[in-house]
């Protein structure tokens, strides 16, 4: 089957500003597809060049098989849009945009409308200048998870939104998984995707360094260990064991960086100290991420003029 | 005082950002204020040969309801009369806007509340906007007043001229200041500060055209103060000292309920609105005629009472021009054919359709304010194309503007067909054989909204360009292809001439072309992010 999102190649550039520089993306069907990034990477100028608001300079992009540009109507009648900073028509209420948008739409699920007001704990009734940041976000994604369409494009959905409505949030996203809708949800707050994506591209400075599974990535990170020992373990020797990446002492601890394979051969070597207490963090994508991030602090890619 | 901590940094803030609305704003002014003098100058070589003109202008009431009375039958006198109350009107809206602006609208944009959370006192924002207001208003009192010493009429007079423009101004800040302590909203505050000005203007208008101790009605009426400043007639200067007293009672209201309000918020809570959509709401012709309703209604009921005062001026056209001078400047600002009242309201709907074609222009850049606010995004992201969004708007725009000028068409022609033998059927098709020209500004804004977005609001530069070349490009001698690029230069002279038919049909084809060209180019071009 044809992927929903399949971008290859692209290029986006504002005057001398290069935003995509060879951008490739594919999300498949069904599939939470997070899209993760520092700010700047160009995550949403990505999500508008999907949308057809933006024009590529370079490459190929299709959505559900189509030209995002060219088709750019009839395709936003399978999608729902919820951009990172939503701003509201001041004299309207939220109740009338979530109507607007949804009818816009084609149509709007009452009975979920309703659930979902209520879910986000939203007040349909105030005027948009009168929303804090968090309930214009709670509106849009109101009028999103209301809609009846196979594809939401989500750009960071949850800024504004307190633990409690992102949690309200996450359960959505579940069921919108459920129904076997395909979202791409793109952010920089990592453990949301980490919940609830089944795939992650990383992009940065306009490129996707990663792309994959969440088990696939984490191979390439370390798993932490801190454990508090009987016979005192010096930070230089068991950095010296194999698949070990680093080991500094932490007061009466000594905490390990390792190689997720090698994880069950350290933890032996360790109880040879007499282990008192141990924590044992898988790899986060937060790690993750900041490995990829500090590629740009340490070794800025050079940029490739793109030919206009 | 801590409390007006910041306030010269909210000052210089506000000067930076504004400095050239300003300045253009107060020329624009000044500018007026010189241009009707000297052209009265010209017009005429003396006090005597002013006297009959004058004679008739203080016989007529809707002269007198629109302008104030005459200060005196002196051509210094004539000279000032429209700059009195339009000169009082226009720095009053002025200093409306300038105060609006940095105070309830930085709140309500959330910009204040950065600036609050820092070394700002609670009094700074409106002490700065306060500052910014009465400095412009002094500004274009004074310059006003050089600007006319300068074609050698009295001095005295002069600066009087100058304080009815401060008098205005200053008690404007100073009601716009309580204004937006009321309400949360821009707008809300707007409407208030707006129908204070409406109301003054209504009262001293139906004083001035009172008889007796009517008359005193415009004491109450602070554009009453303004114009019985009377410049080169009374010379009441004095009057500003009554016009700082009320400004400095007004900001103190306006400071005892700064006190008692919290930040973002008004003395007037917000009410809640309905919590469904209506029917209409959806489509984008129902979204953007939601947004533009309002402001067609306002214009609508200005344009109608506009109609009816002009139209009840045609009593007394024929007194006014007395003057062979004044008859043949009518002539040839309305196209110069058919009779003398004809000439009159072809100069006056000439007029008014340029007040159409900012509407139209206005109501068209809407365009360019949801693109930039994000809000066009989020419609686009749905099946709604870029033409029909652009259709959206720019039907309200089109059809909006030719809706008001077939209201004053009737407007005028119902008033004045009780009095004369001009009516509705006459300037009905008058008004509309203006529309071409309205509908050719329109079509340049979606030309530079399409091409060159960033450069939107450059439709307003075009439009005072065109008006430049209609008031002055003859004065000028400016040759005929130059006034030619106004398309008010392709109006027929109705009512009472022929229509140039060829003319109205050739700018169709022009406002066409332009809004095709300009709708491609937005069709072809990235959305704003």
């Amino acid at each position: 089957m044809a992927p929903v999102i399949e971008a290859v190649g692209l290029t986006k550039k504002f005057g001398t500003t290069t935003a995509l520089d060879g951008l490739d993306l594919t999300v498949h069907e069904g599939e939470v597809h997070g899209f993760l990034g520092p700010n700047g990477a160009g995550k949403s100028t990505t999500i508008r060049v999907l949308l057809g608001l933006l024009r590529t300079d370079g490459g190929t992009v299709t959505l559900l098989g189509r030209d995002p540009w060219a088709d750019a109507t009839e395709l936003h009648r399978q999608l729902a849009y919820v951009p990172g900073d939503v701003v509201l028509w001041p004299n309207l209420t939220g109740g009338e945009v979530i109507d607007l948008l949804g009818r816009l739409r084609g149509g709007i699920d009452e009975g979920r409308r309703a659930e979902l007001l209520e879910a986000f704990e939203l007040d349909p009734t105030k005027k948009g200048r009168s929303y804090s940041k968090g309930n214009r976000q709670k509106v849009a994604l109101v009028a999103a998870f209301a809609s009846d369409v196979p594809l939401l494009v989500l750009d960071e959905p949850t800024s504004g939104l307190d633990p409690l409505m992102e949690k309200v949030f996450q359960e959505h996203l579940a069921r919108v998984r459920a129904e076997g809708r395909t979202v791409l949800l793109s952010s920089h707050i990592l453990s949301e995707v980490e919940t609830a994506a089944d795939r992650v591209s990383i992009v940065r400075a306009g490129r996707i360094v990663d792309s994959g599974t969440l088990a696939d990535l984490r191979h390439l990170t370390r798993t932490s260990i801190s454990a508090s020992l009987a016979r005192p373990l010096a930070g230089s020797e068991a950095g010296g064991w194999p698949g070990v990446d680093s080991a500094r002492e932490d007061r009466d601890r000594i905490v390990l960086s390792v190689e997720t394979s090698a994880v069950g051969d350290v933890l032996q070597r360790l109880g040879a100290h007499g282990i008192e207490a141990l924590t044992c963090q898988p790899p986060t994508l937060e790690e993750l991420f900041l490995s990829q991030y500090r590629d740009t602090l340490t070794d800025p890619a050079p940029r490739e003029e793109v030919p206009a | 005082m801590t409390s007006l901590a910041g306030t010269g940094t909210l000052l210089r803030l506000a000067w930076r950002r504004d400095r050239w609305i300003v300045v253009a704003s107060v020329l624009a002014l000044v500018a007026t204020a010189y241009g009707s003098m000297a052209a009265t100058l010209d017009l005429y070589p003396s006090d005597a040969a002013a006297a009959s003109g004058a004679s008739a202008m203080v016989d007529n009431p809707s002269l007198t309801a629109l302008y104030g009375p005459l200060p005196s039958a002196t051509v210094a006198g004539i000279g000032v009369l429209k700059t009195v109350m339009m000169g009082s009107l226009a720095t009053a809206f002025l200093a409306f806007a300038l105060v609006r602006r940095h105070t309830r609208s930085e709140e309500e944009d959330g910009r204040l509340e950065l600036l609050a959370a820092g070394v700002v006192g609670r009094r700074a924002p409106l002490a700065a906007a306060f500052a910014l207001a009465s400095l412009t208003v002094l500004a274009t009192g004074l310059l006003s007043a050089l600007s006319l010493l300068a074609t050698g009429v009295d001095a005295v007079g002069s600066f009087a001229l100058g304080a009815v423009e401060v008098v205005a101004g200053l008690v404007m800040t100073g009601v716009t200041a309580v204004a937006v302590q009321l309400t949360s909203t821009t707008r809300g505050a707007g409407g208030i500060a707006i129908g204070v000005l409406g109301l003054a203007f209504v009262i001293r208008a139906t004083a001035d055209t009172a008889t007796g101790a009517g008359q005193d009605l415009a004491w109450l009426s602070f554009l009453g103060w303004a114009e019985k400043v009377s410049p080169y007639g009374a010379n009441r200067l004095w009057l500003v000292v009554p016009a700082v007293v009320a400004t400095a009672l007004l900001l103190a209201v306006a400071d005892a309920l700064l006190h008692r309000r919290d930040l973002g918020s008004g003395l007037w809570a917000a009410r809640p609105g309905p919590a469904r959509g209506a029917a209409r709401l959806g489509t984008p012709y129902g979204l953007a005629w939601r947004l533009q309703r309002g402001s067609l209604l306002g214009w609508t009921i200005g344009y109608a009472v506009l109609g009816l005062v002009i139209g009840n001026i045609a009593s007394s056209v024929d007194q006014i021009a007395d003057s062979p001078d004044v008859e043949e400047m009518l002539r040839k600002m309305s196209g110069g054919q058919g009779s003398l009242l004809d000439a009159f309201f072809g100069t006056e709907l000439r007029f008014l359709a340029v007040g159409a074609a900012a509407y139209g222009i206005a109501t068209a850049l809407r365009l360019r304010s949801e693109e930039n606010a994000g809000r066009g995004e989020i419609v686009l992201a749905t099946p709604v194309s870029r033409w029909r969004w652009l259709a959206s708007h720019l039907v309200i725009a089109g059809a909006g503007s030719v809706w008001l000028l077939a209201v004053v068409g009737v407007a005028a022609g119902v008033a004045a067909g009780s009095v004369s033998t001009t009516g509705v059927a006459e300037l009905l098709p008058a008004a509309l054989a203006t529309a071409p020209a309205v509908l050719v500004c329109v079509g340049l804004t979606l030309l530079l909204f399409g091409l060159v977005p960033r450069l939107s609001t450059a439709a307003w530069a075009v439009l005072a360009e065109f008006v430049v070349l209609g008031e002055f490009g003859a004065l000028l001698s400016l040759p005929g292809w130059a006034l030619g690029l106004s398309p008010f230069d392709h109006l027929g002279s109705l009512p009472g001439g022929d229509p140039n038919a060829a003319g109205l049909v050739g700018l169709l084809v022009v406002a066409a072309l332009v809004a095709a060209v300009g709708a491609t180019a937005f069709r072809r071009r990235d959305l704003a992010t």
